[in-house]
Parts: structure tokens; sequence; C-alpha cells
């Protein structure tokens, strides 16, 4: 049955759709309404709140010449502000990639007490506010806090160290790791599992062959979001960190001391280079992840 | 028979790991989690009530430390309905809709994701700053956004743009264009169809969202930081009058304003537990 056009029924049925149905070079026609509406909300919104701004840092970026830029993105404070940001960074992601996978491990595969508990404070790192735990985690770490009082005799000093940056960054990271594994976990057939230790596969074995390259990926994904967000990470380190320039100073914190100095061009040149070089540093991420996606789904 | 084979002669202890190895496993993860999530939150209570219940009411009443409460407020207030309208919107146009460029329109969406809040908080400076790219025509204006309230709203409504639009778009993708097509055909209007047939089927995803939205908004730090300039009483948020308490060490008033952004978590873990355990199949796309 054909249904009528003369009103307003819809062209999804007919074969061929009535000329009233504008077909947009770029997008193909449908009998839902409200396209124009939000599409042109969603990009005045986006253009007026994400992309101006971001055009703004490139524009007044090029009001300096590239020798002061050089100069500002180079100095030795910057220079040892990257490399803690960046170095502190990829140690929490490491410690978070192995925690992570423990962590959604035994939330699906093993039954304990507490679990739900277990289960949901793992977003209280996405929950809390950064500088709630800033202070939190800097009065436990302190040498006289709760952690910091077990460590001092052994000779380890957490707070206002770099190791005070890891450990806040481990924090805030942990939940991309968990978040991102568990679902592939929970979805893994168990099938190639038994198929494994029915060919004679140790535990380990079918980890280490079967399990691991599934989750991978997943694996990988988590890895590079707390790593880019512990790379931006402001709040919840500057308290714990002791920010001394030159050794326990972050990258996002020296662009702050620079906006308070009105050296907008030193801050402008900091940001940009993070921004750039935490996209050159996902990009082979990514690339890696999609990868290894297309292999595990040929295999 | 596979299942019959797989229970003989010990093969079945290589379908699971053996007790001890669970132990182990479970305990090491317990530690860890012990260590860096369940420490911080009771440090965080603990320290509020160290000098005791009146202490922990005088910090809380003091005047500057409502007013903080109350701009806190005031930025989510306008910055998460917003933030839910774009979302609804995008998700509208990007699930529902098929067209070029799709996949670059999500991952701009994703952006302030991506960017620290930081330089959030510095690209507001560097375009509505005294010095920025329109300080000059805005101050000819004697419209003031840096340092003070509006500024705030910005940066809190950059940092916590695509939570909506996040877990919207896949539930929507996943649900389809069926079900808006039959109200079409029946007779319903654009408006008619969103609210009668989209929106019973996105309610949770919605409230989801805006609950994680409304939690980043209230605690935002780093972002609304940057572009506050600290004037007490007037441009400071509820973690920022933290940040300032505790530098001047005010420990148990620092970590009475802390409380309640802690206890806020917990109820947004609470909630978003229970909305995960009831309506989990109808969350399931977001969460996958």
């Amino acid at each position: 049955m054909r249904p009528s056009t003369a009103n307003n029924a819809p062209a999804v049925f007919d074969d061929n759709p009535p000329a009233r149905v504008r077909r947009a070079f770029w997008r193909q026609p449908s009998v839902l309404p409200g396209f124009g509406l939000t599409m042109g909300f969603t990009l005045f919104y986006l253009g007026l709140l994400v992309m101006l701004p971001l055009a703004a840092l490139v524009l007044k970026a090029m009001d300096f010449t590239g020798a002061q830029i050089w100069a500002a993105a180079t100095a030795p404070r910057a220079l040892a502000a990257y490399r803690l940001s960046f170095g502190a960074a990829l140690i929490a992601a490491v410690i978070n990639l192995f925690f992570g996978v423990l962590v959604a491990w035994i939330l699906v595969r093993y039954r304990f007490p507490f679990k739900r508990v277990v289960d949901g404070l793992v977003d209280l790192p996405f929950a809390l506010p950064t500088a709630v735990a800033g202070i939190a985690l800097a009065t436990l770490y302190a040498p006289n806090g709760w952690v910091g009082r077990l460590l001092d005799p052994i000779g380890i000093k957490v707070a206002y160290t770099p190791l005070g940056v890891v450990v806040a960054l481990v924090f805030i990271g942990l939940p991309f790791v968990v978040r991102t594994v568990q679902p592939v976990l929970q979805d893994l057939n168990k099938d190639v599992e038994e198929a494994a230790a029915s060919l004679g596969a140790s535990r380990w074995q079918t980890f280490q062959r079967v399990i691991a390259p599934s989750i991978m990926p997943a694996a990988l994904t988590g890895f590079a979001l707390a790593f880019a967000r512990a790379l931006g990470e402001y709040g919840s380190v500057i308290f714990i960190a002791g920010n001394l320039p030159m050794k326990s100073e972050i990258a996002p914190l020296l662009i702050i001391i620079k906006l308070e100095q009105y050296d907008y061009a030193g801050a402008a040149t900091i940001g940009s280079t993070m921004l750039i070089a935490s996209f050159l540093l996902l990009l082979p991420i990514n690339v890696l992840q999609r990868w290894s996606r297309l292999r595990s789904a040929e295999a | 028979m596979a299942f019959g084979r797989a229970h003989t002669d010990g093969k079945v202890a290589a379908l699971t790991e053996s007790v001890a190895v669970r132990a182990v496993l479970i305990g090491l993860a317990m530690v860890f989690i012990a260590a860096f999530l369940v420490l911080p939150l009771v440090a965080v209570f603990s320290e509020a009530f160290a000098k005791g219940f009146g202490a922990y009411v005088d910090a809380i009443k003091d005047p500057i430390a409502l007013a903080a409460v109350k701009l806190t407020f005031i930025a989510a207030g306008i910055s998460v309905p917003l933030n839910l309208i774009f979302g609804v919107a995008a998700s509208w146009a990007i699930a529902k809709f098929e067209f070029r460029g799709k996949s670059v329109l999500i991952t701009l969406i994703d952006l302030p994701f991506s960017v620290s809040p930081v330089i959030a908080g510095l690209i507001y400076v560097l375009l509505f700053g005294a010095q920025g790219l329109l300080g000059p025509w805005l101050q000819s204006m004697d419209v003031q956004i840096i340092f003070a309230v509006p500024g705030i709203v910005l940066a809190t409504m950059f940092v916590t743009f695509p939570f909506v639009a996040r877990e919207l778009i896949p539930l929507m993708q996943e649900q389809g264009t069926e079900e808006e097509e039959a109200a079409r055909s029946l007779g319903a209007d654009g408006w008619q169809t969103f609210r009668r047939v989209t929106l019973p089927n996105i309610k949770w995803g919605l409230l989801y969202g805006v609950l994680l939205c409304n939690a980043r908004a209230m605690g935002e730090f780093g972002a609304v930081s940057v572009v506050s300039g600290h004037i007490r009483g007037v441009t400071n948020t509820m973690p920022l009058h933290v940040e300032i308490l505790y530098s001047e060490y005010n420990m148990v008033a620092a970590f009475a304003v802390a409380s309640l952004l802690a206890s806020l978590a917990v109820v947004t873990l609470l909630a978003k537990g229970g909305l995960e355990w009831r309506y989990g199949h109808e969350l399931a796309a977001s969460r996958g």
C-alpha cells in the first residue's frame, strides 16, 4: 500500500521522494524535521563557545615574532615544566594502565564483598572536584599525614616533590582505564577461553594469548585518555606538588604564572606548545589503537 | 561434548584462576582503591570535623563562604541548562540525520575534554581580557567579562560543554529514527515527535548527562581560576574559596567547604549508580 503523499505523509516509504524533500548535497534526505534548526544552533554554539576562543589563542600567538615565541617556548623554566608534565603524566598513565586493567578484571570476573561500592567509587575522580582531591591528597601524603607518616621513616617523600605530582595524576586518571576496559571484558566471549583451555593452554597462557590481545585496544584507549587528562590537570596537582620552579612546577601552573605577570606571549606560547605536543602524542596512539582494532576484527 | 571435557582431570582449573591468585589480585586492587580513592574521601570529612561540629558550621556560615556557594550555583545554574539545550540539539542533528563531516563535528564537540582547563581559561582571557582581542572594544562598552561573573560562567560552560551531547549521541544513534518516522507518518509535528517519542526514550540518558555536567560545573577549578581574579565574596566559587582558605592554613574552613563539594560528589555517584542499576539497559549505548 502506498501512503498518500498529499498531506504530511513521509517520503521514506516512497521510492521516488517528492520534490519538496530538498536534496542537500551534503546530507541525505529525511522526513524528520528540525535539521536546520538543531544543526544551526549546534554550529552557532560550538563556534561561539569553543572555536572562536581557540582561534583567539592562535591569533594572539601571531602577535609575537618568531624569536619571541621560540624564546618563550624554550626557556629553561618552560622546558623543565614540560618535562615534569609529560614525564609525570606518562608514569601515571602507565601505573593506571596496570591498576586500571586489574580493577576492571576483578570487577568483571570475581565476586567479593562491597563489589558494587568499589564499582561506584571508581568514578570518584570524575565526580570529586579537583581542588578537593588536591587538598585531600596533599594532607594525606604530607610528612605528618596519614600516608606520609608511614612513608617518611623509609625515606619516601611524596608531597611537595615530583612524586606527589604522579600520585595526583594516578588519582585523576584511574577511571579512564577501568571504564574503557570493563565493558570489553564483559563482552568477551568465554568460548574462546574455553577453547584455549581445552587445547591445553594454562590460565596464564590464555590470558597472554587470548584475553590480553582482545582488551588491548580498550586498554590503550584508556591509557591515552588518562595521559591526555593528566597532561592538562591542574587542580589536583598544585596542592601536592610544592610548585618549585624548575623542580615541581607543572606546565599548566606556569601558564597561570605567566598570565598573572601579564606575559601574554609566554602564556599563549606555552599553552599552544602543550596543545600541539599532546595532539602529536595522541595521534600515534589513536592510529595504533585503530590498527589493533582492525587486526583483532580480522582475527 | 566440550562442556564435559572441561570438567575432567583439572581442565576446569584453566578456566579461572586459583583461589590464591584471585585473593592476591583482589587484595592488590583493594589496597590501591583504598589508598587512592577511599582515603582522600575520608580525609576530607575527618579534617572538616577535626575541631568539632561548631567550627564546621561556623566555617560554612561565613558570609564569604556563602557568597562562594551562591556564585557556584549561579555558574552551574546558567551553564547546565544551556549545555542541556545544546546537547539535545546537537544529538538530534547528529543522530537522526546523515550528513558529511559528522565525525569532524563529533570530534569538535569532544574538544573541550582534551583541552587543559587552564588553557580553557587562557583562551577566554586572550579573547576578552584587557589585552585580549576584544578587550579594548569591551572596555569602550564598559563591559567586564574577565575577573567578573560572566567570565566564570563562560569558562564553566566551556569545560562542561560536551557532557550532555556525549551521553545522548550514542544513545540516540542506537535508537535510530524508525519511531520518529512512524510518529511523523501518523501526523505528529516535529515538536510532538520529539516530546512524545524521542524524549521518553532518552530521558534517563539525559538525566545521566545532566548529573555529570552539573558535578563538573560546580567543581571546576582550573578554568575558573584563570578567569576569576579571586576577588573574595565576588568572583570566588566554592573550589576557589577552598584554595584560598587552604593557602591561608585555615584547614578546618577549607575542608568544611570542601566537604560540601565532596558530598555533592557522593550524591552524584549514588544517583549515577542508581540510574545505571535501575535503567542500565536504557543507558547501554552511552556506557559502551
